[in-house]
């Protein structure tokens, strides 16, 4: 798939740089074109995102070889050929996907088509919205598609400035203070990322294509195989402690994006600040990067550390699962509530992952996927009732169902995925996750699973409040949702229902990837641990 | 008898003519100095002629720099040196006064004391040409001589503007600890000196350690006596007490060039003097790049306790600052400490790491510091509360400035990343790991006070009645020429590491 001779994952993630600098040319007055060429951009982008899906080879799988990766882009970025102390600096342009990313790849784009509508009708500065909006897609596009770790922190970090500048700018009454604390929250982590990054290339060299002498990478493919590491170096063998401190470092640096408790204070912050359509993207997209970061770095590359730390990893998801909850039932900001409520479902990812077999690891991507359309959903649906009543207290409501028909109707779709019934979407990946996790730790899924009750409870409570019982006459008048409320919800549940009947649309691109997954880790952490 | 003084004599001449021939941009800048007052003072009506020859002087001894360009000769019996290390600081200085010129061209805060600017102009030159000279001194004197040209010079361009009081503070404080500081530096010098018998060149102190044994301690005091010394030129912890009120007191123009060009001046110093003289250059068995030092003299720990320290307090105090040159003072100090961490390492990837630093921070923070003149010109204030919602009133600088800033806090896709990415990298290449997370720890609250200022220009509103700024064609060229590195450095940065990489040779050791 090339376009003028360049592949589709580049368009895919420049398009919308594209489209930024269009913006920026646009005179300030002519706000309609500022919005359809954002809305044109994201549409070009989500084309491209069907014809990958469509085109996907399912039986490639990906994660550690060049091979199994589809639609490589590679490309040398820097080579600097140095005197000989320094050795040879090597960084490639090198993008790829595989089962792994796909999905995320697919929701990145449809989350941020929607998130343009939903910005509709931004009130101030809509020039400089946009431009933030689109820098902020192509950071996250870069992520999921760049296999380069030098290329994957620069979309990484890219991605830092214009979250903060929309939520403090465009967001609520305490924007100032969620936008600092979201920027410190993420930054701290991305440096312990990057001091990971660094270990690693210290310790990794791969061939050069031409010479064949070998050099320090930054090709996160290399760094998965341990026959690349050189021995003596930093991160060299198994189970070392240098191996110890970096997983932890990038896993501190991927959990605080997910997040997991206790790094996830900035996220309720964040989320009731930031206006609704990047709280959609925050939760659609940005929390799957921590999940994203630990399946594809940190379990491929450390797969000794994945297994030794499997059991700790269930025991923080199954407390963000109950705190989670726990929290979410205590709120009274709508908001609030589903911010809370992905905490608790982004631990379902985490014990998906944890349980280290297909089932759990296919229960966990999907559950990403899943989380990033219901909730996402969510997000819109306070939104609508936001930007009528201008209050998100839950109990300010009553009998909304009476005045809003409509409304209610699209939402009880979006309150029932989230959660869990069956027949949509997220009932599938929850019961995957739960699957592969009862197999691995017995007790521990049994702990978790009340959590689905308390998601049940919070969940049915926030609706009876808010759309049964007797009308408040104060909402009366309120009008139900538009067309183009419609127009950015009815998508999102189309996916929630088909995905919920039909999951094998999704799944059977990912199987050959994740299950290759699995496999490589265990025998990655028996190889290992046979050396050891 | 006769005959040989006389060849005697002619080899020395013979010498000094060659030598000369190598001191051509030195020679270059004593030549403009003298050019510039003259003109100042045949031409009283017009000052601004002599900033213009001053300017075309310094970019004429660029000129003869670049064309030095692999020389690797020690000059005028091994008191300068001319090798790629002392061309690389030659040009960064060099491109640094390059900018100030034309920063101060379009300052109102100098234009506005037209009779001076001859003075003005004449100064920076020999500041510039003492700063030339710390870049290739290699023998004791010329150390403690080049130090005090670029000293006296920059004392009286800090107190330029004598009709604001904090200028003339600023200025006495400034000599009244440099004072003190060369005192304590000629002290070790005058300890080391008798300690090796006499060595007057950093060549000849090596020799000296490197065979007889040394009192330990007397050494150690003399390195601290020294490192005292160069400490306060690159405003390191704890020898920083001037830099706040300099910085604040001082002409935009001055600040910004203090802030680079002479705490460059300050490295470079710092690097040759520590290096050459105190490492083991017979040493074996130690990977290529990697050096060890004389006799388990460990300064570099000594290093590394400073490079904490400045970076630490350099941050945290400059969280609390409302000023905003105070804030770029003190975020000046903890770059400082950023780039001492790239000494400790004893490597030459760590010394290339911080000129890679050097060429970044050159742009970025000369940057800055240009933006915070150009709104104070127009505003009057250089308080971060006159920042609000200046991103409405100026989106163009105040843009740029949000980059020079992120930069500054080292984040990608700017140059400042890849500046910290190397120092990390050369720290966690030998395996200083701990070094490298207090830095990593200073990066994230650097960015908080970096954007104390940008949430002031972006998040904030403006005051009713605030209107748009207008800059000029000139103003907006010069925001270019430094905005447009700080981007593309941050994507493309071979060029760079390449230059850094070749500037490590330095004449003395291997």
């Amino acid at each position: 798939m090339e376009f003028l001779g360049i592949g589709a994952l580049s368009w895919i993630t420049f398009i919308p740089i594209i489209g930024m600098i269009l913006i920026l040319f646009v005179p300030k007055e002519n706000q309609n074109a500022m919005k359809w060429t954002a809305a044109v951009a994201t549409f070009l982008q989500l084309v491209i995102a069907v014809m990958i899906y469509f085109n996907f080879d399912r039986s490639l799988t990906g994660i550690n070889t060049q091979e199994g990766m589809q639609l490589v882009e590679k490309a040398s970025w820097i080579d600097i050929r140095g005197v000989p102390w320094f050795g040879r600096i090597h960084v490639d342009y090198f993008l790829g996907v595989d089962g792994l990313s796909v999905p995320m790849v697919i929701l990145t784009a449809l989350i941020s088509f929607i998130a343009v509508f939903a910005s509709w009708n931004i009130p101030k500065a809509l020039k400089g919205y946009m431009a933030m909006l689109l820098l902020l897609d192509t950071g996250m596009m870069g992520v999921f598609v760049s296999l380069d770790f030098f290329l994957f922190y620069v979309f990484w970090e890219v991605m830092l400035l214009p979250m903060y500048f929309l939520i403090g700018i465009w967001g609520g009454p305490r924007r100032e203070y969620a936008a600092i604390k979201f920027f410190l929250y993420t930054l701290l982590g991305s440096v312990l990322i990057l001091l990971a990054v660094i270990a690693l290339y210290f310790s990794v060299t791969a061939p050069d294509p031409g010479t064949g002498e070998r050099i320090y990478t930054f090709n996160m493919l290399a760094m998965m195989n341990p026959a690349n590491y050189e021995p003596g170096s930093l991160l060299a063998g198994a189970g070392t402690y240098w191996r110890h401190l970096a997983y932890i470092a990038l896993f501190i640096g991927f959990a605080i994006k997910v997040p997991i408790f206790p790094f996830h204070t900035w996220l309720p912050d964040a989320h009731v600040e930031a206006p609704t359509a990047i709280s959609v993207i925050l939760a659609g997209v940005l929390l799957k990067m921590g999940t994203y970061g630990l399946l594809r770095i940190s379990y491929p590359m450390f797969p000794e550390l994945a297994m030794y730390y499997a059991w700790p990893l269930a025991l923080v998801a199954i407390i963000n699962i109950i705190y989670g909850a726990l929290c979410a039932m205590a709120q009274q900001d709508f908001k609030k509530l589903i911010a809370y409520s992905s905490i608790s479902h982004m631990g379902i990812v985490l014990l998906g992952m944890s349980a280290m077999n297909t089932q759990g690891m296919m229960g966990a991507v999907l559950q990403m996927f899943n989380h990033g359309t219901i909730t996402a959903m969510l997000f819109l649906v306070v939104g609508v009732l936001y930007d009528r009543a201008h209050t998100r207290d839950i109990d300010a409501f009553g009998g909304l169902a009476i005045t809003m028909p409509k409304y209610t109707g699209i939402m009880s779709v979006a309150f029932f995925a989230a959660l869990g019934l069956p027949g949509l979407s997220g009932f599938i990946s929850e019961m995957f996750s739960f699957l592969g996790a009862f197999q691995t730790f017995r007790t521990l899924t049994i702990i978790a699973a009340p959590g689905i009750i308390l998601t049940a409870a919070y969940m049915l409570w926030t609706l009876q409040r808010v759309f049964l019982g007797q009308p408040n006459e104060k909402w009366a008048s309120l009008p139900d949702i538009n067309g183009r409320e419609l127009f950015t919800l009815v998508p999102l549940a189309i996916v929630v229902l088909v995905l919920g009947i039909y999951p094998s649309l999704l799944l059977d691109v990912m199987t050959s990837s994740l299950n290759h997954l699995v496999e490589f880790v265990k025998q990655g952490s028996s190889a290992l641990a046979v050396v050891r | 008898m006769l005959v040989e003084t006389t060849i005697e004599n002619n080899i020395m001449v013979d010498q000094v003519l060659e030598s000369l021939a190598k001191f051509l941009p030195e020679t270059t800048l004593t030549i403009t100095f003298c050019v510039a007052l003259l003109v100042g003072i045949i031409f009283r009506s017009r000052p601004k002629l002599s900033m213009v020859i001053a300017l075309l002087g310094v970019v004429l001894s660029i000129v003869f720099t670049i064309r030095q360009m692999g020389t690797v000769q020690s000059i005028f019996s091994d008191m300068i040196a001319v090798d790629p290390f002392a061309i690389f600081f030659k040009l960064l200085v060099g491109f640094c006064a390059v900018v100030i010129f034309l920063f101060s061209l379009y300052s109102s805060e100098v234009q506005s004391t037209v009779k001076r600017l001859v003075e003005y102009s004449s100064l920076l030159v020999a500041m510039t040409l003492g700063m030339y000279l710390m870049a290739g001194a290699t023998s004791l004197l010329m150390i403690v001589l080049s130090i005090e040209l670029t000293g006296l010079s920059s004392y009286v361009l800090a107190g330029y503007v004598k009709e604001a009081p904090d200028s003339s503070e600023a200025a006495l404080k400034y000599i009244i600890y440099g004072a003190l500081s060369t005192g304590l530096m000629l002290y070790g010098f005058s300890i080391i000196f008798g300690l090796t018998g006499g060595a007057v060149d950093i060549y000849a102190i090596n020799k000296a350690l490197s065979t007889g044994s040394v009192n330990p301690i007397a050494l150690i005091v003399a390195t601290l006596l020294i490192i005292a010394g160069i400490g306060y030129k690159i405003s390191a912890v704890p020898f920083h007490f001037w830099t706040p009120d300099v910085y604040e007191g001082a002409p935009v123009t001055i600040t910004a060039f203090l802030s680079v060009a002479s705490k460059a001046a300050g490295f470079a110093i710092l690097i040759r003097f520590f290096k050459v003289s105190f490492i083991d250059s017979s040493a074996l068995g130690l990977p290529a790049g990697f050096w060890s030092t004389l006799q388990e003299f460990e300064w570099n720990k000594i290093i590394a306790i400073l490079s904490v320290l400045t970076m630490t307090l350099g941050n945290l105090v400059a969280v609390w600052q409302n000023n905003l040159k105070r804030l770029l003072a003190y975020s000046s100090i903890a770059h400082a400490g950023y780039m001492l961490m790239g000494i400790v390492v004893l490597s030459d990837k760590g010394i290339a790491a911080v000129l890679i630093y050097f060429v970044v921070y050159l742009f970025m923070n000369l940057g800055a510091f240009y933006v915070v003149m150009l709104v104070a010109n127009k505003t009057g204030s250089e308080d971060i509360d006159s920042y609000r919602g200046l991103g409405f009133r100026a989106p163009f600088v105040s843009v740029a400035m949000v980059i020079f800033f992120i930069s500054l806090a080292g984040l990608p896709p700017t140059a400042g990343f890849i500046g910290k990415l190397f120092i990390f990298a050369s720290l966690l290449d030998a395996k200083w790991i701990w070094l490298a997370f207090v830095g990593a720890i200073n990066s994230v609250i650097s960015l908080y006070y970096y954007v104390r200022v940008v949430r002031n220009i972006f998040l904030r509103d403006p005051e009713a009645g605030a209107g748009r700024i207008v800059f000029t064609i000139p103003q907006i060229a010069i925001v270019l020429l430094l905005v447009v590195p700080t981007l593309v450095l941050g994507l493309y940065y071979s060029p760079i590491v390449e230059f850094a990489n070749a500037s490590v040779i330095m004449i003395g050791i291997r």
